[in-house]
């Protein structure tokens, strides 16, 4: 591969006016959700009900850009039928891939509607080219999403091993487990992102000013406690500070971004297909601010990546949107594991 | 007539070689009709390399039980897929698939006599019916798997293959790249000290006004409470043919015997249940059974 090879910009779009700013800042692709449990980011008063999204893929399609449904929850035997009704919906709009972690679900996609291009979301925790390659022979998936715990030799490992392309998170708030093997929101609130697409969801979120500080709370559990010159984050919940051998510290991670801005022209010389931007709950000047920066670097990149270098005022705008306004490479950077 | 089987999964702690032989020792006078074997969690655990998991396989098998090789969960490297196929070329004992990489090479290899283990998100059942396609003859659920749930993927035309869930032990909730052992104390996991091997049970944390809450076992997270679902064996009668026991530090054995008991009827759920008191690390849990969060301790009035 070389650095030629075009890399799609994956832009996240919780919203109608996310999707346009999405598009008018130079994103390849969009991917969105429907407003239900069918998709990983089920939070209120965001995603797409069908007349928004007949719109969005009209608005992207005029202008040449794709649009990807997110339906990467894990459908259960009672709610089976609204899954295949979203598989169908995303067909008659004409999206351009689905993005999928069910085996079921993909069987029925592949088996009604032929044409419509698979993607294995990063949901479907696939971290090796024997994953990836099963879920090639038996669905014929186009493109996987790698889960966010391979270091970049790792990653170019699996590039080299498949047919399938490969699609990498580049930016955004960053999941410390395997995507799609987390119990942990389901294990305090009863909500899990697999079943219910969400992770520490805000009702469940308690925030209290208390003589010791403001406390933030998940379902009743503390997750931190912020002094007064501290800015207190949301309690997802691996992102607390809690106590281990009387030792009080972020035991799980900081609040922090993924940002590997930095690693473009050795994600682009591996191969990489697509960089995919994390963010569908942010606002839609997120989305524009976020855009804006990666397509400038990716253009960059593309057309010299041995002479692509971070500008620093990239990172100065991409840490104002930032999780705890700091950013990590996280495993594609081998001591961060 | 009792037909549950009582099965002990992989130790997901990390012992010395010395701790670990002994106690597979113990479990084959236990009465565990199936053990899971091998190190799922990290692969740098090597106290017991695959030849000696496939004595103690030998040992076990001798002993009456059912060995059965659980491949790793969250596999990396090429050095991980080494071990994987190792674990796939043997076919003196049957495999449990972790990963979808484990699926591919059984169905490859031309199994069709494995377990689809709990990290392979088997949800629905047409999830399912791929898996038994495949050669899966049992299955896991995921332990968020409330029981409501799986009697109606089991009524909805499910193959009929063998149904485990986990029963007793801490709840393996969530694995990373990171290792959260090493972070503790500042090492990076390639040279982590194996620290691991201090912490029999793994290593607690608790939030900061001192509630036990998860439990960090190098890239494992567990919750800290014990998944015990002894006070509810009636119901789960109806949906499973095999109950899971994880094993810790200390009194496995003990909780073995007391579902023995519990299913044989010498002892009532609930009396095993209020014994099986002086068996946990910590409080029990049991929402996740009962469709609610995981960390409650459920009781049905």
């Amino acid at each position: 591969m070389t650095s030629n090879t075009k890399i799609e910009l994956v832009c996240p779009a919780g919203s109608l006016p996310a999707l346009k700013t999405a598009v008018d800042h130079g994103a390849d692709c969009v991917y969105l959700g429907f407003k239900d449990a069918t998709n990983a980011r089920n939070f209120t008063g965001l995603n797409f009900d069908a007349k928004a999204m007949n719109e969005g893929v009209r608005y992207a399609h005029d202008r040449k850009r794709k649009v990807l449904l997110a339906l990467n929850t894990y459908p259960q035997a009672s709610n089976w039928s609204g899954w295949t009704a979203a598989v169908d919906r995303a067909a008659d709009l004409g999206i351009d891939a689905i993005i999928v972690a069910d085996p079921g679900l993909m069987a029925y996609a592949q088996k009604t509607h032929p044409q419509l291009r698979l993607h294995l979301s990063v949901q479907g925790s696939a971290t090796s080219y024997e994953a990836i390659n099963f879920y090639a022979e038996r669905f014929d998936i186009q493109r996987a999403v790698l889960p966010r715990v391979l270091s970049l030799p790792q990653v170019e490992h699996v590039i080299a091993n498949t047919q399938v392309e490969i699609e990498v998170f580049g930016f955004g708030g960053l999941c410390v487990m395997v995507e799609g093997r987390c119990a942990l929101s389901a294990y305090a609130t009863g909500e899990s992102p697999n079943c219910n697409g969400a992770c520490s969801p805000g009702k469940h979120v308690r925030w209290e000013q208390t003589p010791q500080g403001m406390e933030t709370r998940l379902n009743g559990i503390l997750i931190d406690r912020f002094d007064d010159g501290e800015r207190a984050g949301y309690p997802t919940l691996c992102k607390g500070r809690f106590d281990v051998n009387g030792e009080t510290y972020y035991a799980i991670e900081e609040p922090t971004s993924l940002n590997t801005l930095e690693l473009l022209p050795e994600l682009a010389r591996a191969g990489v297909r697509a960089i995919k931007i994390e963010g569908r709950q942010r606002s839609p000047a997120y989305t524009g601010q976020v855009t804006r920066v990666w397509r400038e670097a990716l253009d960059r990149v593309m057309r010299d990546a041995d002479s692509f270098t971070v500008q620093p005022a990239w990172i100065a705008e991409l840490d104002k949107i930032s999780e705890g306004r700091s950013h990590t490479l996280g495993a594609y950077y081998r001591p961060w594991k | 007539m009792n037909s549950m089987k009582i099965a002990l999964g992989p130790l997901l702690y990390y012992w010395s070689r010395q701790a670990t032989l002994d106690f597979y020792a113990q479990i084959a006078a236990s009465p565990a009709d199936i053990v899971y074997l091998g190190e799922t969690v990290c692969s740098r655990r090597h106290e017991l390399r695959h030849d000696d998991w496939l004595d103690v396989a030998a040992m076990l098998k001798a002993a009456g039980k059912e060995a059965i090789l659980s491949s790793q969960s969250l596999i990396e490297s090429e050095s991980d897929l080494k071990a994987l196929r190792r674990i796939v070329a043997q076919s003196d004992f049957r495999v449990e698939a972790n990963d979808m990489s484990a699926v591919r090479l059984l169905t490859v290899a031309g199994r069709r006599d494995w377990v689809a283990g709990p990290t392979l998100n088997i949800f629905n059942p047409p999830t399912l019916s791929l898996m038994a396609e495949s050669g899966a003859t049992r299955w896991m659920a995921p332990p968020e798997m409330s029981g409501a749930v799986l009697a109606e993927l089991l009524a909805s035309g499910a193959p009929a293959i063998e149904t485990e869930i986990m029963a007793w032990g801490r709840l393996p909730l969530a694995h990373s790249a990171r290792c959260f052992t090493a972070r503790h104390f500042n090492l990076q996991k390639d040279t982590c000290e194996f620290r691991c091997l201090d912490m029999q049970d793994g290593l607690a944390l608790r939030t900061r006004e001192g509630e036990a809450f998860l439990t960090l076992n190098g890239v494992q997270t567990q919750s800290a409470r014990v998944h015990n679902l002894l006070a509810d064996l009636p119901s789960t009668r109806q949906a499973a043919q095999v109950l899971r026991v994880s094993p810790q530090g200390e009194n496995t054995v003990r909780v073995l015997e007391l579902f023995r008991d519990a299913l044989g009827g010498s002892i009532s759920p609930q009396d095993a249940f209020r014994r099986s008191a002086d068996w946990m690390v910590e409080a029990p849990c049991n929402g996740f059974w009962h469709g609610r969060p995981g960390v409650e301790q459920y009781v049905t009035t």
